[in-house]
């Protein structure tokens, strides 16, 4: 078996699993994924826990330490076993929130803080270096294995050019199949199939060496046994402090380490998955443990004193000639450190690029045009793909640095540690609600810094970071800060000490600075819905064991979508279902795309829980309620937009309504006063033009000749009057009257009107109380006399009464002097009392009066200039006006105009 | 004995006029004033001209066309509208409602007697 064949081999093998992985992406990428997302190919993704530590390592340890190896199995076994519901609640909200990463995880809980995902991620490096380191040196020990028993001398060189250019292959696979683009549920086909198929190889080639051993070498499982117990194995004192400790480390790191959250959450196709893998990963596990003691007793027993215990897997078939056994062996241990790597840098890839390189780079772009424009695809590919390269470099840093001296196991139980600070910052946020991120961070830095000092500084050796006079007395003669005795804990082993300061001060500080500072409201949002992820997700297979009626879902679909739209996605799927009718089968595939149509109406939370209320699959919690109302309150302050932009617009429309109507009336009003002006000039000038005609023609009597000549003078005067009444009334509408006020008597005044209304025509008589008319009045004296006139006229007109009289009588009151003009006639009807004071309002039949319906208009707008008014008293027997003129304000009223 | 004109009209002025034309031109003119009123005396006469004011007291001379143009009696009697508004909408109306002339006030007095003839030879 040369050397030069077993690259050969490798390479082969490295090839075949690109083309797992390839068919297998593509496979994905045309939909056939069923078997690729199968629960045996999530159990056997699982096996990453598995690492070149276990395969090589676990041998060593148990040559070393005796069945303390077991720990290693046993946490990750109670946790499938017996926590996982847990397992199922990090599932489920992985799902739920589209969770990314561990870093994500705790991040999104607490208010999607970025801080926590820096540190999360910071934390999950560092921790990752060493294992990537021990997995790099573990495929070099096994290079190296096999040139040494070819008798090629390896030096430090070629350990150093072995590592770098598996770091290389390592980084060119992860790039290939875990950067290639960018699934929304960073999930990886191609890379699972991968690490599922080495899974096996990893399994099969443990089993192979075990067989080997029991039954070719010790001859049988009774003569192993008895081998077995007369090894040193047995004899190791166990220390139960380090049993639980380890114990726990290694069921909190299952849960903790971000390769394995990767896996356990993010690659989970579906969360029923659980239930096999609960039993058959435990049986994995299992079976790869169950060969270790036999190998590690043949491998003491046969291997010269001081050959490498962690290589015995490979040694012990070479050593007995097996070189195919020892080939398959190889591969195992190589699958076993590749496929950890691969899964370990995509996640912290992940985590780097989402939680540190986007953020700032987003930072640096500093607006959000960057975020629209579809640039971030690429920068985020490209931050990935420069992340799996950093990670690598740095495990091939931290291999140079630490020289690769110390034992597999140690390095590895080193790296949980640092992984398991994440620990109580995840737990307490998914069970706790009051754990705020404040508390988070300060648990997760003080976890970082004691396990910092406590074990990952001193891993690189003595003297190397910390020197040995720290070790031994403390930084600055600090005793109490000594590395692995802190707070003076003395003797206790250094990986329980370390584990033992960090879990509590870790713990401690997390839940002390959760109780003291308040959540922000976002994170109180988050946190209720991590922590009642079952109350309210719908992650699971959501609407199942339906038990409504299709007509129920469809009243309230149509309530929301209306009547024709509700009825045409229901009739759709009958068809889809080859159904008559319209209604079709409730089947969960249905219940979920009604649930998407209608959340595209009224949000996803008020869709979720309106049907969730229908089908009674899930009670509603007091989550979709807020969400409910947060919805609803959008809903409203929408709506609330929207109806005060209709109500302005109906402001503006009742506005534009009035102004038409206004000038519709002002335009009907300006026509029938031009039809009523054209009506009173017409008629006298029809009689003078008629008459006229008759005179000319000669042929009239004397009487008749002078009776007509009586006519049309009349006729000219009445044309002349309404001509004057219409400037007139036009010139006081206009305001461009000009009022003179001059200082006069009451009673001379009202004499004066009587004689100008020319009484003696008919047999009106005037009463008047010449006592109460003994005023003085200054205003403009001819304008009031033209509204006296006028109201005399009237009386003289229109009162009916056989013995008509006139009573004008005088008062005063507070606001002036009230003259008043009442009629013993029948005074005006009372639905025409409001026209009167109208142009052309003639109230009595005919035009016998001779006027043309100005007179009481003029005299309204005279007396508006003077300060006062003209109006009707209803209560009057007869018809009755009164005239009010203000005594004090006359004056001011006259300067002003 | 001339053929009878029945002037329904409420200016005094314009009657006197109209009466004055027509009487010597060798019509029977009877007037009446009021609008109410107007189509007993139309169907107690009746009149084998009438000449209608549009704006009368009580009814307007539109109402009272389109009753005459119901009554069987009076539905062919030649009728002249009389109005001082002189719009155009009022002869539409008029001529809608089957007025069989339609004048605007003022006349001349010529126009007055050959419109009457013209209609009492129609």
């Amino acid at each position: 078996m040369s050397f030069n064949a077993l690259i050969v081999i490798a390479l082969g093998y490295v090839l075949l699993l690109f083309t797992i992985a390839f068919m297998a992406e593509r496979r994905a990428a045309r939909g056939h994924s069923n078997w690729l997302t199968s629960p045996w190919i999530y159990t056997l993704s699982l096996s990453i826990y598995c690492t070149g530590w276990t395969f090589y390592g676990a041998v060593g340890y148990a040559a070393r330490s005796g069945l303390e190896f077991v720990t290693i199995y046993l946490g990750p076994t109670l946790v499938m076993v017996g926590w996982w519901w847990v397992l199922r609640r990090l599932v489920r909200i992985g799902r739920a929130q589209r969770i990314t990463s561990i870093a994500d995880m705790v991040s999104s809980r607490f208010g999607k803080s970025t801080p926590l995902g820096v540190i999360v991620t910071v934390i999950s490096v560092i921790a990752a270096m060493p294992y990537i380191a021990l997995q790099l040196q573990s495929v070099t020990l096994s290079f190296a294995v096999f040139a040494q028993t070819e008798g090629v001398g390896w030096e430090q060189n070629d350990f150093n050019f072995t590592a770098f250019w598996v770091a290389i292959g390592l980084a060119v696979f992860t790039v290939i199949f875990g950067t290639r683009n960018l699934d929304a549920n960073e999930r990886h086909h191609g890379v699972v199939i991968a690490i599922a198929v080495e899974a096996v190889v990893k399994l099969c080639a443990l089993v192979a060496v075990g067989i080997f051993v029991v039954w070719g070498i010790a001859g049988g499982p009774s003569e192993m046994l008895t081998r077995i117990d007369q090894s040193d194995i047995v004899l190791w004192n166990q220390e139960s402090g380090r049993w639980i400790s380890l114990i726990f480390l290694s069921g909190a790191a299952f849960l903790c380490l971000p390769r394995m959250f990767q896996v356990l959450v993010i690659e989970n196709a579906d969360e029923r998955h659980l239930h096999i893998a609960s039993w058959a990963f435990p049986l994995y596990l299992f079976m790869m443990s169950l060969f270790v003691v036999p190998i590690a007793v043949i491998g003491l027993d046969l291997m010269p004193a001081g050959s490498n215990p962690d290589l015995f897997v490979l040694t012990v078939p070479l050593s007995e000639g097996r070189s195919g056994l020892a080939v398959l062996s190889f591969l195992g241990g190589f699958s076993s450190a590749t496929s950890m790597v691969i899964v370990a840098t995509i996640a912290l890839a992940t985590m780097v690029s989402n939680h540190m390189v986007v953020p700032f780079w987003l930072y640096l772009q500093g607006n959000q045009q960057a975020v629209i424009s579809g640039d971030v695809r690429h920068v985020i590919l490209l931050s990935r793909r420069l992340s799996v390269a950093g990670i690598l470099l740095l495990g091939f840093v931290y291999y140079r640095v630490s020289g690769g001296g110390t034992a597999l196991a140690a390095i590895g139980l080193i790296s949980f540690t640092g992984s398991v600070q994440i620990l109580p910052a995840m737990i307490g946020g998914i069970f706790w609600r009051g754990a705020t991120g404040v508390g988070a961070a300060a648990g997760l830095i003080t976890g970082l810094v004691i396990w910092v000092w406590t074990l990952f500084l001193p891993s690189f050796g003595v003297d190397a970071v910390i020197s040995q006079t720290v070790m031994e007395q403390g930084p600055y003669g600090l005793s109490w800060l000594r590395p692995q005795a802190l707070f003076g804990a003395n003797g206790l082993d250094p990986l329980v000490h370390g584990i033992v300061w960090s879990m509590i001060l870790n713990t401690a500080a997390f839940i002390l600075f959760s109780l003291v500072t308040f959540p922000a409201p976002l994170e109180r949002l988050q946190g209720a819905q991590f922590v009642n992820v079952f109350d309210h997700s719908s992650a699971a297979p959501a609407w199942t064991g339906a038990a409504t009626g299709a007509e129920d879902l469809l009243i309230m679909s149509q309530r929301i979508l209306g009547g024709a739209e509700a009825q045409a996605i229901f009739e759709a799927e009958a068809l889809r279902q080859g159904k008559v009718g319209y209604l079709p089968d409730v089947t969960s595939d249905f219940i979920e795309r009604l649930e998407r149509d209608l959340a595209g109406s009224v949000g996803a939370a008020t869709a979720h829980a309106m049907i969730g209320q229908l089908i009674g699959g899930s009670s509603v919690s007091v989550e979709d309620l807020i969400a409910v109302a947060d919805e609803a309150a959008q809903i409203l302050e929408y709506s609330n937009r929207l109806e005060a932009k209709s109500k302005e617009q109906e402001r503006t429309a009742r506005a534009l309504r009035a102004a038409n109507d206004k000038l519709t009336a002002l335009s009907i009003q300006k026509d029938s006063f031009l039809s009523q002006i054209s009506h009173e000039l017409r008629t006298p000038m029809t009689s003078i033009r008629s008459f006229s005609d008759i005179l000319r023609d000669g042929v009239t009597s004397d009487a008749e000749h002078e009776k007509y000549a009586g006519i049309i003078y009349d006729e000219a005067v009445r044309l002349t009057r309404l001509l004057d009444d219409l400037l007139d009334l036009s010139v006081l509408e206009n305001g461009q009257v000009e009022l003179r006020a001059q200082t006069g008597h009451l009673s001379d005044l009202l004499d004066r009107a009587v004689r100008a209304a020319g009484l003696h025509e008919g047999p009106l008589k005037i009463i008047r109380d010449r006592a109460s008319e003994d005023v003085t009045l200054t205003t403009d004296i001819d304008r009031l006399g033209q509204v006296f006139i006028n109201l005399i006229a009237n009386a003289q007109k229109y009162c009916d009464a056989k013995a008509p009289h006139l009573m004008i009588k005088v008062s005063e009151d507070s606001t002036g002097y009230l003259i008043d003009f009442i009629d013993n006639g029948s005074g005006i009807a009372p639905d025409k009392q409001e026209l009167i004071f109208e142009k052309f309002s003639r109230v009595a039949d005919g035009s016998k009066a001779g006027g043309a319906g100005l007179g009481l208009a003029i005299c309204r707008e005279i007396m508006q200039r003077l300060g006062g008014e003209v109006l009707y008293l209803a209560q009057s027997r007869g018809a009755a006006f009164r005239v009010r003129l203000p005594q004090v304000k006359t004056t001011t009223a006259l300067e002003k105009t | 004995m001339g053929k009878r004109v029945l002037l329904i009209e409420d200016e005094p002025n314009i009657i006197e006029a109209i009466s004055f034309i027509l009487s010597r031109d060798g019509w029977t003119v009877h007037t009446h004033e009021d609008g109410t009123s107007a189509m007993a005396k139309v169907l107690a006469l009746p009149p084998d001209v009438i000449i209608l004011d549009v704006m009368l007291p009580g009814r307007s001379g539109f109402d009272i066309l389109r009753d005459l143009r119901d009554n069987e009696v009076t539905k062919a009697t030649p009728v002249m509208m009389l109005t001082a508004r002189g719009q155009d909408k009022d002869r539409e109306l008029a001529m809608r409602l089957g007025a069989s002339l339609f004048m605007t006030k003022p006349f001349s007095n010529e126009e007055v007697r050959n419109h009457v003839r013209n209609l009492m030879e129609a």
